[in-house]
């Protein structure tokens, strides 16, 4: 399977996502912001990070770079799209998912690993994972408060559009359990065709045990699946 | 021709850094205020001597990068 990850000026966890792709057997290659074309891809990664050094709004200068016509287009003809922290701001300032991210409510950068609970196991992404799996998955950002409004909160409930929700150790998923503000705990969304998949936590973190956990790996499997 | 733009969070939006701000002013004895929005301000000139036209312009500059119209509301004036 092919994959393309996008690579903005202050993206700094575009190698990490490289690591993860390569050692699931994709085939892997890195695409510079100022490029006007992609190469055949089956999956584009907009990895996390600062780009632009969040200049604006986080997402938002990345969400009008060159390559971003490509990515929109790509999308909308079924390609796969998953954006990670910083990769999720920016497909909201595109518009291929609804909603924004905000400031996380205790105006701190939280940088944790944090439980987060598999809602819809039955998309691209997720299916190696079990329904209500809990999963151990690290999270670094500074604007990953998910807000939408009630429409799409409906729609997203409805059409079953929610990937993951944070929760405690028990899959609670109350207040407590839910780091940055969060609605409804959100962590993770799809767009209404679920071929596009934002999250905050980093999945591309914790596919090795030497350094995490692997509960990251099902993700990518899933897609290779 | 200059003009000012104005972006805030939306009414119904959690402003954090506003709250914080207006706690602080609250503790330092500001006791009349009543809320605090925090927001962003760019000062935009345009090569247009036509003022519609050129309002028009900073109009289309908000909706499409200056603010996220989800969250944000802007207010332009002309300066």
């Amino acid at each position: 399977m092919n994959s393309s990850v996008i690579v903005f000026p202050g993206s700094n966890c575009d190698r990490d996502i490289a690591v993860a792709l390569e050692k699931m057997q994709f085939k892997n290659q890195m695409v510079w912001h100022k490029e006007t074309s992609l190469p055949k891809s089956d999956l584009i990664v907009i990895p996390g990070g600062f780009s632009y050094g969040d200049y604006l709004r986080s997402g938002a200068i990345a969400g009008k770079s060159l390559i971003i016509k490509e990515v929109i287009k790509a999308a909308n003809d079924g390609c796969l799209v998953l954006g990670i922290c910083n990769g999720f701001q920016i497909l909201t300032e595109t518009g291929l998912l609804k909603g924004a991210l905000l400031r996380n409510k205790n105006l701190k950068f939280i940088n944790k690993d944090t439980n987060i609970k598999v809602i819809n196991n039955n998309t691209k992404f997720t299916n190696k994972y079990k329904k209500d799996q809990i999963l151990k998955i690290n999270i670094a950002h500074n604007e990953g408060n998910y807000f939408t409004n009630p429409d799409h909160l409906k729609e997203l409930n409805d059409e079953n559009l929610i990937a993951f929700k944070y929760c405690d150790d028990k899959g609670n998923l109350d207040e407590d359990a839910n780091p940055n503000g969060s609605l409804k705990n959100i962590s993770g969304i799809f767009n209404s065709k679920k071929n596009i998949l934002g999250m905050m936590p980093h999945p591309e973190r914790m596919i090795d045990n030497l350094i995490s956990n692997t509960d990251g790996v099902n993700l990518f499997s899933s897609i290779l699946n | 021709m200059k003009f000012s733009v104005t972006v805030t969070l939306k009414k119904d939006v959690l402003d954090p850094q506003g709250k914080v701000v207006q706690n602080t002013l609250q503790n330092i004895g500001m006791d009349s205020l009543k809320s605090i929005r925090q927001g962003k301000y760019f000062e935009i000139e345009i090569n247009d001597n036509e003022e519609t036209a050129a309002k028009k312009k900073v109009d289309n500059m908000c909706k499409k990068l200056l603010a996220n119209l989800i969250i944000e509301d802007y207010k332009i004036n002309k300066i």
